[in-house]
């Protein structure tokens, strides 16, 4: 009888004491992460500003300059060319990378769900888990030499850089992608082959209008990625600071340009200043992607 | 919970005390050997942290190796880390190294001239560059003014220096980059933009592949980069080797830096002297390809002005 009845209070006790240190153990570690984000974006915006407060660089002349000579008498610091460069390479990645993405996804989701899905899958994710060095090797080794003796020239150049990048974001693309196809109700399909549509009608008339922001917040994702990806790019890019005529030409981008130069650089220099007000564009344009993606969430649920 | 608290507290102020116990038996046994071998007071001991070239880094990091194996040194760890010049002049002079790794004299590289006062030069050994062409070029030797006219974009055909009817491609290292300098002061003579179209890579393995497998590439790479996949040019007719180098005939060299605040503490100036001994300049430094510093007949200052 004792022991039917003792356990009742020890034990409101022990959710009780339970219920606090998990409460206060989550507490620290949000209040952690906050100050570690809040200190990132802090560092970078300060150090990334002072190039205009202190250094007395114009932030015209820093976002529409197109010569970037840190080195030379006088000094240039035009970002203007990496800024393209990024955008450039982005986009273009984005391109290749989406079509390839939707029909991986549509083909694991709609077309040969079993199979397919128990194939391409771990294919596609075994793609994200290779070293981004790994990426720029390859572009160095295969595509280089491929683009050159196709198109002649260096091989080196936006063209390069982009075809690594649409590799490299494709596994992000892809499973997002196959995620929104997925979740979509098994009901709209069936209500539509009940109608006597046939399976690519409903798959263009159908699943591809509904899933659609969805499937962009994948592509936005993705060229998120490809906006901070740095090393594969710097290897097969050429990262000369100049604004790009052609494709197949020697181009640079936000991140290649930093990780080029930060470690030969001194801390507090206007080279150095230079460098973290690119970062501070980089920061800014993954705020940008972020709210894009926010966006797109909300046109999704409705 | 509440009857269990004092059993958890008291396990765990035992757990402490056992350690500290330890922890102090462990430092009392050690103390014990050391003073049995009676050099506890001369046995050097201290942490030494060396960051910045990656150029220097194999070395750095060789060398520290052997060292740590030394009796004499056990009790010393040295870690050695890159980042880059610029970040190991940085680094140490705000103090959170103890060496800082350059392969430029510090007055090239930091601004505030205060800075550059308080830190002292050790020279450890001497990297030499070579300008380097893809072999379809057909160009053996470059004069200064040749080399000059191709690195500022005024000449773009190889044809117009004696060599093939081929585009020139630029091959280059990043404008901050320390070996960049080197070239740019010792063969140009002067400091050179990007001209569209280059290529700049980090990297000197990237730099040899390109060079290697670009038609028409040029480029320039440290001795120890150099083999038969590229065609290594002469410098005003001199040939890039390490007794023309020693000799002061072929110009374009320059010291790898290790830097200390102020004079070096005990077991740094011990780690700084080990590097500059026999026993590390006349086998890593030579098999790593750098130059020895013993065998250099000339000398040079941060302004770039020789003496024999």
């Amino acid at each position: 009888m004792n022991n039917k009845l003792k356990p009742r209070r020890p034990l409101k006790e022990k959710h009780y004491w339970e219920e606090w240190t998990g409460r206060i153990y989550t507490s620290i570690c949000v209040v952690f992460l906050i100050v570690v984000m809040f200190s990132i974006v802090y560092f970078v915006a300060s150090k990334g500003l002072s190039t205009f407060f202190q250094n007395g660089i114009s932030i015209s002349e820093f976002l529409g300059g197109k010569t970037w000579n840190p080195t030379g008498e006088p000094a240039f610091y035009g970002a203007l060319p990496f800024i393209t460069g990024s955008f450039i390479t982005t986009l273009l990645a984005a391109l290749i990378a989406s079509p390839l993405g939707l029909c991986a996804a549509l083909f694991m989701t709609e077309i040969v769900p079993g199979k397919g899905k128990k194939i391409l899958q771990p294919a596609i994710e075994l793609l994200s888990g290779i070293p981004s060095v790994v990426y720029g090797f390859i572009g160095l080794s295969v595509i280089v030499p491929l683009l050159r003796s196709i198109f002649g020239g260096t091989g080196v150049g936006i063209a390069a850089g982009c075809l690594v990048l649409a590799v490299m974001i494709l596994p992000t693309v892809t499973s997002i992608m196959a995620d929104a196809l997925s979740a979509l109700p098994k009901g709209l399909r069936e209500s539509s082959y009940a109608l006597g549509a046939t399976r690519w009608q409903t798959i263009y008339r159908v699943i591809i209008p509904t899933t659609l922001p969805a499937l962009l917040t994948g592509v936005v994702l993705g060229m998120a990625r490809a906006f901070g990806e740095a090393l594969a790019v710097q290897m097969v890019i050429g990262n000369a600071p100049h604004v790009p005529t052609s494709l197949l030409e020697s181009a640079s981008t936000l991140t290649s340009v930093i990780t080029l130069s930060m470690g030969n650089t001194t801390m507090g220099s206007v080279h150095n200043n230079a460098l973290w007000s690119m970062a501070l564009v980089l920061l800014v344009m993954t705020f940008v992607f972020v709210i894009l993606v926010r966006l797109l969430e909300r046109r999704n649920r409705v | 919970m509440f009857k269990k608290l004092p059993f958890i507290l008291m396990t765990l102020t035992f757990v402490l005390v056992l350690a500290a116990c330890g922890s102090k038996n462990d430092a009392g046994t050690e103390g014990a050997a050391s003073n049995g071998s009676g050099e506890a007071a001369t046995e050097l001991s201290g942490n030494i942290l060396a960051v910045g070239s990656t150029a220097l880094l194999p070395l750095v990091e060789q060398a520290g190796q052997k060292f740590m194996a030394v009796d004499e040194y056990k009790n010393v760890t040295v870690q050695v880390q890159g980042g880059g010049s610029g970040t190991g002049l940085t680094q140490v002079s705000d103090g959170q190294a103890t060496i800082g790794n350059s392969d430029v004299f510090a007055e090239e590289k930091l601004e505030d001239e205060a800075k550059v006062k308080e830190l002292v030069d050790h020279q450890v050994a001497v990297v030499a560059m070579a300008p380097v062409s893809n072999k379809d070029a057909g160009v053996e030797d470059l004069t200064k003014q040749q080399l000059v006219d191709i690195f500022s974009g005024k000449v773009k055909n190889w044809k117009d220096v004696g060599g093939a009817d081929k585009a020139i491609v630029i091959v280059n290292r990043p404008s901050s980059s320390g070996t960049r300098a080197t070239f740019e002061k010792y063969a140009l003579g002067a400091k050179m933009g990007d001209i569209q179209g280059s290529i700049q890579e980090d990297s000197s393995g990237n730099v040899k592949k390109l060079v290697s497998e670009t038609p028409g590439a040029i480029g320039y790479l440290a001795l120890s980069y150099l083999d038969d996949s590229l065609q290594v040019l002469k410098y005003e007719g001199v040939e890039a080797t390490v007794e023309n180098v020693e000799a002061g005939t072929y110009p374009v060299w320059a010291y790898e830096h290790m830097y200390t605040k102020g004079e070096p503490d005990a077991a740094t100036k011990a780690f700084l002297d080990y590097i500059l001994s026999d026993e590390i300049q006349q086998n890593d430094v030579t098999e790593l390809g750098y130059i020895p510093m013993s065998g250099m007949k000339v000398k040079r200052d941060a302004a770039g002005n020789v003496v024999e």
